[in-house]
């Protein structure tokens, strides 16, 4: 009986691996198959040479980035004083993090063009639209980390504490509170990073040149490239998780995936 | 706010009012809100107010009636299609891989692997996705080749990557890993001494998982049907890396409409996109919902 499960198990796992497995080791010789009849680097070589690689990679990092930060900005100080404060404000916030999984980025970047492009306020060439749109994006993620991680600390006491030694709100939030969910927020902020880069549909439909619209473009007119460009994509998403799974090992947080398709 | 305008027109009590005592601590998440009012409340209520608007801005149900019209009923129908079928699918074989890894008696390094391994996949998504699944399963794929060489054309056989079950077993590879980690701690929740129990009992093992461990699996098992099938509603970038615009789901549309108005009427675009978001409220409703349920049992 013992015996038999175990099987089972392993025909399952076997089964499920090599459907995971196929189409990267497909892709993998493939991308080996630029020059005829030997297999090679040329195709990466061919990619790293290009410099649209290089700037599309950069832009799209660069947002990244500053989503990061304008989200931290932003929502940090909110949760925290929710749950410091105003308990009852803290369902409607929850709420509001919630409501970007009601809206998908297609109907989000129709939402931002069809509000932003004309009088009275027109956005729809600025940058800062598009991290704003990231920041919707990665909301619900960004907020779970932030929430869980404040929730694990007591917030309470130790602003209490902090005040009772004279510190100021700044120094409250930056060297208490932070250092406290410093893993939570790490979480949230490779999760960003991971689906901003290679994000597509509002970086294509606000017309930047981001690392994603360049992904599609490469793959419509090129055969080798874009499946070295596959295989280096899929390396990079090992590298963000594999640090995201670092810190937590190391804080004993629980992981949180997700993302956009 | 609105009450102490009320109050203001009463010069009487107005008085009485004592600012210091409402409590002002709500100020502190006002650029929050403000946050959501500009880029989530105001850019999705546009849209819904466009869909009930004609050309001329005047209050009308038309669009929503011509959402009727067989090309968008179909679209609608083949989105619900391939976020259905991947839903269930994905539920399947994810429950089984996460059967197999937490009760299988497997070592321990197949865990090791998988896990991490299903973060990775269930965010590797989009164009690079797409791409794989071509290199795999397009007309010179890996696989298309080797089972033409073992004399088997999928191709011949009516198997087509750029066509419904070639985006669904595209799907699939982001669908799968997400079910691994959701129903992982499901399937670790289960204590073997109901196992235990239920065998002193005299159940056989079949009867053990259809009369007790499947009935408390299952709110956790919907939920994940529902989240998949959200999952896959909304995606976009997959479809369009795969299959360019040809496979006419609800996401294309609107990216066809965003760049050409190709329905002749920017306001049905908007209730084509308010369609999708009644859709995606349902889903989210029926999820909470469902783990609300869920959670009862399993802590």
């Amino acid at each position: 009986m013992k015996k038999r499960s175990s099987l089972v198990a392993w025909l399952f796992i076997i089964v499920g691996t090599s459907y995971f497995l196929l189409p990267l080791i497909a892709t993998f010789l493939f991308s080996l198959r630029a020059k005829k009849d030997t297999l090679g680097f040329t195709a990466y070589q061919r990619v790293f040479a290009d410099s649209s690689f290089y700037e599309t990679f950069l832009f799209s990092a660069l947002m990244a980035l500053l989503t990061i930060i304008a989200s931290l900005l932003l929502l940090v100080p909110t949760v925290y004083w929710a749950y410091l404060r105003h308990p009852r404000l803290h369902r409607l916030i929850e709420l509001v993090s919630l409501m970007p999984f009601v809206i998908p980025p297609i109907v989000l970047v129709f939402g931002l063009i069809k509000s932003y492009s004309r009088p009275p306020v027109i956005l729809v060439q600025s940058r800062g639209l598009l991290i704003a749109g990231y920041m919707v994006l990665t909301l619900p993620y960004m907020y779970r980390a932030i929430d869980a991680g404040l929730r694990a600390t007591n917030v309470k006491t130790l602003t209490e504490a902090a005040q009772s030694l004279g510190a100021g709100w700044p120094r409250i939030i930056w060297q208490v509170i932070v250092p406290n969910v410093r893993g939570a927020l790490v979480n949230g902020a490779f999760l960003t990073f991971a689906t901003v880069l290679g994000e597509l549909t509002l970086a294509q439909y606000l017309a930047w040149p981001a690392f994603g619209p360049y992904l599609a473009r490469i793959s419509q007119n090129k055969a080798y490239e874009p499946a070295a460009l596959t295989i280096i994509s899929f390396a990079l998403t090992w590298v963000i998780f594999g640090i995201v799974l670092l810190v937590n090992s190391k804080d004993q947080q629980q992981t949180q995936f997700g993302g956009t398709h | 706010m609105a009450e102490q305008a009320s109050e203001r027109g009463r010069g009487a009590q107005w008085q009485h009012l004592d600012l210091r005592r409402i409590n002002w601590s709500w100020l502190g998440t006002v650029p929050f809100f403000l946050f959501a009012c500009a880029f989530l409340v105001l850019p999705s209520a546009s849209l819904v107010i466009g869909s009930f608007q004609d050309n001329a801005g005047n209050f009308t149900l038309q669009n929503i009636t011509d959402l009727g019209q067989p090309s968008i009923v179909n679209a609608y129908l083949l989105s619900v299609q391939v976020s259905g079928v991947t839903a269930l699918l994905g539920t399947l074989v994810g429950g089984l891989l996460a059967w197999a890894m937490v009760l299988g008696r497997l070592p321990r390094f197949v865990r090791a692997f998988l896990i991490p391994f299903s973060g990775v996949a269930s965010n590797f998504a989009g164009v690079p996705l797409a791409f794989a699944f071509i290199a795999t399963l397009g007309r010179v794929g890996f696989v298309t080749v080797l089972l033409k060489n073992l004399g088997f054309d999928l191709y011949d056989k009516g198997f087509n990557l750029y066509s419904f079950w070639g985006l669904s077993a595209t799907y699939l590879y982001f669908q799968i890993p997400l079910v691994v980690l959701i129903l992982t701690p499901a399937f670790e929740a289960l204590r073997p001494q109901w196992r235990e129990a239920a065998e002193s009992l005299g159940a056989s093992g079949g009867y053990y998982w259809r009369s007790v461990a499947l009935p408390i699996l299952t709110p956790a098992l919907l939920s994940t049907v529902v989240l998949l099938f959200g999952n896959a509603f909304g995606a976009y970038a997959t479809a369009y890396a795969l299959t360019g615009g040809s496979l006419n789901i609800v996401p294309i549309m609107i990216g066809a409409q965003i760049q050409g108005d190709i329905l002749h009427n920017p306001n049905l675009g908007y209730a084509l996109a308010f369609g999708m978001m009644v859709i995606m409220t349902l889903v989210l409703a029926l999820y909470s919902w469902l783990q609300r349920r869920s959670a009862r049992w399993l802590q």
